[in-house]
């Protein structure tokens, strides 16, 4: 099997058109369930990302920000979703997304150890910035792992492309300023913004932030690889829908279904 | 002091989502620039003495230090503009993002002295302002949501979290990132992502070096300890900062002891960790989840801590205490019948921590940071006084 990044890169263009990446705060809606849900998610998308609660998650809209309190109520730790992916065997690969502290109290190379045993693909933490992340980039480089980092529509030309090209698996670009979950308007400024991305960057790129139907999936086509997929996710679990269905549902291939 | 990078040793940096990483350099940059601008800085001094009311006296209070047994002052903070310390950084904070174009402010608090300090600061330069306040803060500090209503500001009310301070930060830094061009995000102690720490901390350097000047003038000499209390740890930095290079002088801050099991003495209970941008001891679990705190004072009731005090603990330079509700809450009441004086809640732990170095220090001379008034603290107050 290839590594971790290398994995998360083929996975994403393997397909024909945009790749799907879903995430899915770990433990939601609750444990069990979250069970149920992930290999039939890891089957329905190309990429999977679980989602580490965090007490203060600031870069997080409404609903992710009471998934990730759901979580922690459950008891929910970075170690239970360890334990979880051991025994778990999934379709796509497995990316962690959440903020730094849970990750940096785990131990950073204890964590590098335990993705690598269970074949967790890399990280993703929207804030640890370039300038912070040396210890986590080397101790994940070392073994492959990815840690995919983030563009942001205020990202400056020059450190755009320095953030592409030390990103792995993929490029992260988020929509547009704020948090997880307003839905995002792809107008011309942004659908700009992300060809720049798409131009300098030697992995692929997936939009996230604010992403919730078919139309701006469809949208996306041809500026940039993959999307990714969250706060929309929750709000169809929340509404009774099923999951799998939903991520589905966003090809553009399932128009015509 | 600092590092380029904005660490004060291990501590600091900027912990920020990509979308802020800019904002943040351009406020490096101005800052940078403003602080050596002769025009800013003298548009600056002209608000400290005019608006704000500096310099704040430094106050002999004899009649504590005949109980106490030893000569103490009082560096009178609390007959600042709007009753605190926090006017000093919001007003400077507020002539910044002016020079920077910004077309509104947002900002934190606790106690509601920041947010009041804010909400003037922004009126007085012509901003709109939107303070972000817990619902829990919001209920015991409500003459300060009535004072940021009149002066123009909206108050949202946080109820995520505990309804505190660390609540609100949380919610400032989403508006923020929301509009990191337009708006400027007045933070209020020193905390958060680079630059903000040094930021606040040379904004509030003016107390120490107007106490130092002052007791010199006063005694004829340095004191042997200064004290101030840590939320964040804004009003001990400016008073420290005054005496850092004088290493006779104790630099004693005290930290919230809460009820003894639950506190935000960060300082001393805390482990390393990552919250609101910086790098900095935290109060948390095994797992890195930030924990509940309580303080009878809610400005210093908060996990964080300023990443320069985490260095001058580490060095030795600076000593953390921690003072409980009750003790906080006696230390008031005796400064008040004593000295004429109500320090705010937030305030009184400085007096008691000071009242206890003194213990050990007989006959010493202390400078005790009065960095707010109590005018805020009455609805706390009546509360466990059972009335
Ligand atoms: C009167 C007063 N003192 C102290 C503080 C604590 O802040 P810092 O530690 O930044 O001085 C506050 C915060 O709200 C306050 O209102």
């Amino acid at each position: 099997m290839a590594e971790g990044a290398a994995r998360v890169t083929e996975a994403i263009t393997a397909g024909p058109g945009l790749a799907l990446c879903a995430y899915l705060t770990a433990g939601y809606p609750d444990p069990a369930a979250f069970r149920e849900i992930l290999p039939a998610l890891a089957a329905a998308a190309d990429v999977v990302e679980i989602g580490v609660p965090f007490t203060d998650p600031m870069a997080d809209g409404l609903t992710i920000q009471r998934a990730s309190q759901v979580a922690l109520d459950y008891g929910v730790t970075l170690g239970s979703i360890l334990t979880l992916l051991a025994e778990t065997p999934l379709d796509a690969p497995v990316l962690l997304m959440g903020y730094y502290n849970p990750f940096l109290a785990y131990g950073l190379e204890r964590l590098a150890e335990s993705m690598t045993e269970t074949g967790t693909t890399g990280l993703i933490v929207p804030d640890l910035p370039l300038e912070e992340s040396g210890d986590l980039f080397h101790t994940l480089e070392t073994r492959g792992l990815a840690l995919v980092r983030l563009v942001a529509p205020t990202t400056p030309p020059a450190r755009m492309r320095v953030l592409a090209e030390s990103s792995r698996g993929f490029v992260y670009a988020v929509n547009a300023t704020g948090t997880t979950g307003k839905a995002a308007d792809f107008d011309e400024a942004t659908l700009d913004y992300l060809d720049r991305v798409s131009s300098v960057s030697p992995i692929p790129v997936l939009a996230g932030f604010g992403i919730r139907d078919r139309s701006q999936v469809a949208t996306l086509s041809g500026h940039v690889d993959g999307v990714v997929v969250g706060s929309a996710l929750i709000e169809e679990i929340d509404r009774g829908g099923d999951p799998a269905a939903f991520i589905a549902g966003l090809r553009p291939e399932a128009a015509g279904q | 002091m600092m590092s380029d990078s904005g660490r004060f040793g291990p501590y600091g940096g900027r912990y920020v989502p990509e979308t802020l990483v800019a904002a943040l350099d351009r406020l490096e940059a101005s800052w940078g620039e403003l602080s050596k601008d002769p025009t800013f800085r003298a548009r600056l001094r002209a608000e400290q003495t005019s608006y704000v009311g500096r310099p704040t006296p430094l106050t002999p209070a004899p009649r504590l230090g005949e109980i106490w047994g030893a000569r103490v002052y009082l560096k009178r903070e609390d007959l600042c503009h709007t009753g605190a310390h926090k006017i000093n950084n919001a007003i400077g904070q507020a002539l910044v993002a002016v020079a920077m174009g910004a077309r509104r402010i947002v900002a934190e608090t606790g106690a509601g002295q920041h947010g009041v300090a804010a909400a003037a600061a922004a009126a007085r330069v012509g901003l709109p302002c939107t303070v972000y306040m817990g619902v829990v803060d919001v209920n015991r500090q409500r003459a300060n949501v009535e004072r940021m209503h009149l002066l123009g500001a909206e108050v949202v009310p946080v109820d995520k979290g505990e309804g505190t301070l660390r609540a609100s930060i949380d919610e400032a830094l989403r508006d923020w990132v929301t509009d990191p061009e337009g708006t400027y995000y007045l933070l209020g102690s020193v905390v958060g992502p680079h630059p903000y720490p040094t930021l606040v901390a040379e904004l509030q350097t003016v107390i120490g070096v107007e106490a130092r000047s002052q007791i010199i003038t006063a005694t004829g000499g340095l004191p042997d300890a200064v004290v101030a209390c840590v939320g964040g740890g804004s009003n001990a930095i400016g008073i420290f900062r005054g005496f850092l290079d004088d290493p006779d002088v104790s630099l004693v801050g005290v930290e919230a002891g809460g009820d003894g099991v639950i506190h935000g003495a960060t300082l001393n209970a805390g482990r390393v960790g990552v919250l609101h941008g910086a790098m900095t001891p935290l109060l948390q679990d095994q797992q890195g989840q930030v924990l509940e705190t309580h303080s009878i004072a809610p400005g210093l009731d908060y996990p964080g801590v300023g990443p320069e005090h985490a260095m001058l603990r580490d060095r030795g330079r600076a000593r953390y205490v921690t003072v409980d509700d009750p003790t906080a809450l006696a230390a008031l009441r005796e400064c008040a019948v004593a000295e004429g004086v109500i320090p705010a809640l937030e305030s009184a732990h400085a007096f008691a921590g000071a009242r206890r170095w003194v213990e050990d220090h007989v006959g010493a001379t202390v400078v005790v940071c009065v960095s707010g008034r109590g005018d805020k603290d009455l609805d706390i107050i009546r509360e466990w006084s059972g009335g």
